[in-house]
């Protein structure tokens, strides 16, 4: 039993409407556990989502709606940044789908209110990828990531190109050419998910991918990051994305066949049941007895279970144990090994952590805080 | 209670635990475990409130060293919202300004409910003069010399600009003087309480000034505006007051904000409301006596003017004819600031 099953955060993500009848107490360690997992903005959508928004109290109300303002300032210039990404690919005459936070906000899904957004992500065809990187260039976006390990890094074995920056806006723009490595153990095919993809408005070309393949998607991002600080707010993602679309009518059939059409059958297991037992993801049994079918044997489900209990749960300290750092590592370590083959990653950790050792990030407070 | 009204050994622990206190709109708990901060933090904050432990915080700061080798060889000090850590490391003697600047920097990524601005704010009268400015301007020198010359202190570094009141909000925390400001206020406010310097900070020596217990007991109270003042230090310069226009006052403001791009529009509207309801002035100077002389006079509570409205009129009128108001000449010599 982990201490985080009681975590507030978890309770009102499960039940929004609790946020109405919570004590001072309750509400300084929710705010707390939700400051550190990035959900601030999207508690204060779904207090208005549950009609309570008006009975919260003050002061932490305050804090929610700021993070919200905050977030909404985000999407207007993320909207803007779609409008100009197409406006620099449109020409290209190739499918250009938004991926992740920028389609969830096009379409006006309910995980992109509240929603913190640090970069806009797009999927192109492989085969128009460097058409694709030269008009963006021609448009004001720069390459990073200049030394040659992180070039070859991206460009032969991820399925994307280093983080483009614009060179005005300073915006950041991934520019994918599939859902994950190049090197990778699984290898959902990128052009399934293209030819499924679906219109976002009068453009034709620009695109979000089909229901079930945003929720694949939005699982494998966060059943397979190398960084799981914001598990919980994916999470939570892929909570608000499946409530959503429970509705439609076949959707969870479809979800079942595409999983296999692509590959995904694991990732989807794990998905709808990490996503049941942490924030109570209503998935009709027939879907779970089907997924069921490919879970890993009795004992690596248990340990995996444990581990993403841990690892996707609030990571704020009044929240986790003694393992919670065991799980993140455990989990962090297997998506690198389902990445990558175990001489290219063993390679890959020697970089890295020799760059850990050698180079500094972080500001110092004097020059992040207001001048004094 | 007052925290100065707490026995210092239990304020200590408490300190080491997370000591709750109202700054301002904002309950903050700050823990500590470094001596030299605990001392600091008993001195700057003595007049505010200490709160009960249970119910809502704003922001829970630790201060603490880090937990290897740098607790011992060169020590050093880390400031922690909630186990996030914004900031590398400083030296340990940097800690109370490092929490300064932490706090600083918890509101104005975070307490977006206000149009923040990177200015000084005290007020006369029920009125308040906003004194947005860059580092070196001398605001801080002024502020101090303000806050214990009869002014209200309602905060040396950040204006909480309410955006549906229209109100300045206080956050009375101390006030951060820098190099030679830090001997010029000791003689220029006796009665002012500043801490130990911390020599070699990015800035130069940083010491703080505490907040006049009136400012503390009266920072639930929000004021309306009244001036806008850009001050600038020139060296040898007489006290200068000047008109400032109010569209160009109002990109000032818009420099000075720290959260525009965050409420864009309404925030233009607010900083519009703000400017449209003070007299705007730039003020250049160099002897703080001669400064306190004009704003007095700003005030209307010059001993030598009539009534308050009048002579504020009278320096408005004033300003309006010649463009540029004359200090009267200083009343003491010395008191060059910054």
């Amino acid at each position: 039993m982990t201490r985080h099953r009681t975590a507030p955060l978890l309770a009102v993500l499960r039940e929004p409407g609790l946020m109405a009848r919570l004590s001072l107490t309750q509400w300084d360690l929710l705010v707390r556990q939700a400051r550190t997992a990035g959900l601030l903005g999207r508690l204060h959508a779904l207090a208005l989502g549950a009609g309570v928004a008006a009975q919260l109290p003050a002061a932490p109300a305050a804090h929610l709606a700021a993070a919200h303002r905050m977030a909404a300032a985000q999407a207007d210039e993320a909207r803007r940044e779609v409008a100009l990404v197409w406006q620099a690919l449109h020409g290209l005459a190739v499918p250009v789908v938004l991926l992740k936070g920028a389609a969830y906000l096009m379409t006006g899904l309910p995980p992109a209110d509240g929603r913190s957004f640090t970069d806009i992500d797009i999927l192109v065809p492989k085969t128009a990828l460097v058409e694709a990187e030269s008009a963006l260039l021609f448009h004001g976006w720069l390459t990073t990531h200049h030394n040659a390990y992180d070039q070859r890094y991206y460009r032969e074995w991820m399925h994307e190109l280093p983080p483009m920056l614009h060179r005005q806006r300073g915006t950041v723009l991934d520019l994918h050419h599939g859902i994950l490595p190049e090197t990778s153990r699984l290898r959902p095919s990128a052009e399934k998910l293209i030819a499924a993809a679906r219109p976002l408005g009068s453009e034709p070309l620009l695109q979000v991918l089909a229901p079930a393949d945003m929720v694949l998607h939005s699982m494998v991002h966060l059943l397979h990051n190398e960084e799981m600080g914001r598990g919980l707010r994916d999470l939570s993602d892929l909570d608000l994305l499946l409530r959503h679309f429970a509705g439609t009518p076949g959707f969870w059939d479809q979800l079942v066949a595409r999983a296999a059409e692509l590959g995904l059958e694991r990732v989807l297991y794990y998905g709808l049941n990490e996503g049941q037992a942490l924030l109570h993801t209503p998935v009709p049994p027939g879907t779970l007895q089907a997924v069921a079918l490919h879970a890993p044997p009795p004992p690596l489900r248990r340990l995996m279970h444990e581990l993403w209990q841990h690892a996707l749960g609030p990571q704020h300290a009044s929240a986790t144990d003694a393992f919670t750092p065991l799980a993140l590592g455990a989990v962090v370590l297997r998506a690198h090994w389902l990445r990558m083959p175990a001489g290219l990653l063993f390679r890959h950790m020697l970089v890295k952590g020799w760059r850990r050792l050698t180079e500094k990030g972080q500001q110092s407070p004097e020059a992040a805080a207001p001048q004094v | 209670m007052e925290l100065h009204q707490l026995d210092p050994a239990i304020a200590r622990q408490r300190l080491a635990a997370g000591l709750r206190l109202r700054s301002g709109p904002f309950v903050v708990a700050l823990r500590s475990d470094i001596p030299a901060l605990s001392q600091q933090v008993l001195q700057q904050y003595a007049h505010h409130t200490v709160v009960d432990d249970d119910g809502f915080c704003d922001f829970h700061v630790h201060v603490t060293p880090p937990a290897n080798l740098r607790r011992w060889w060169r020590p050093q000090a880390r400031f922690l919202l909630d186990g996030d850590e914004p900031f590398t490391p400083l030296p340990l003697h940097h800690a109370f300004p490092m929490l300064e600047w932490g706090l600083n920097w918890c509101i104005s990524t975070q307490a977006h409910q206000y149009v923040i601005l990177h200015a000084a704010v005290l007020e006369r009268g029920g009125r308040t003069v906003v004194m947005p400015a860059p580092s070196g301007s001398g605001k801080s020198t002024l502020c101090a010399a303000l806050a214990h010359r009869g002014w209200r202190l309602l905060s040396d570094e950040l204006a909480l600009l309410g955006l549906n009141d229209g109100l300045l909000w206080p956050l009375t925390r101390p006030i951060s003087l820098k190099n030679r400001s830090i001997g010029l206020i000791r003689d220029f406010a006796p009665d002012a309480l500043i801490g130990t310097p911390v020599p070699d900070t990015i800035k130069g020596a940083v010491a703080h000034c505490a907040p006049p217990a009136a400012a503390v007991r009266a920072a639930q109270t929000p004021a309306r505006p009244g001036w806008v003042v850009l001050p600038r230090y020139t060296p040898d310069a007489p006290a200068l007051l000047s008109p400032l226009p109010k569209a160009q006052a109002v990109m000032e403001l818009i420099d000075a904000c720290f959260n525009y791009s965050i409420h864009r529009h309404q925030g233009f509207a607010a900083l519009g409301r703000l400017v449209d309801s003070s007299d705007c002035h730039r003020f250049e100077y160099s002897q703080l006596d001669e400064a306190m002389a004009i704003f007095d006079r700003l005030a209307g509570t010059d001993a030598d003017a009539d009534a308050g409205a009048d002579a504020e009129v009278a320096v408005e009128a004033e300003a309006e004819a010649n463009e540029k108001t004359r200090a009267p000449p200083a009343r003491a010599a010395g008191n060059a600031a910054p």
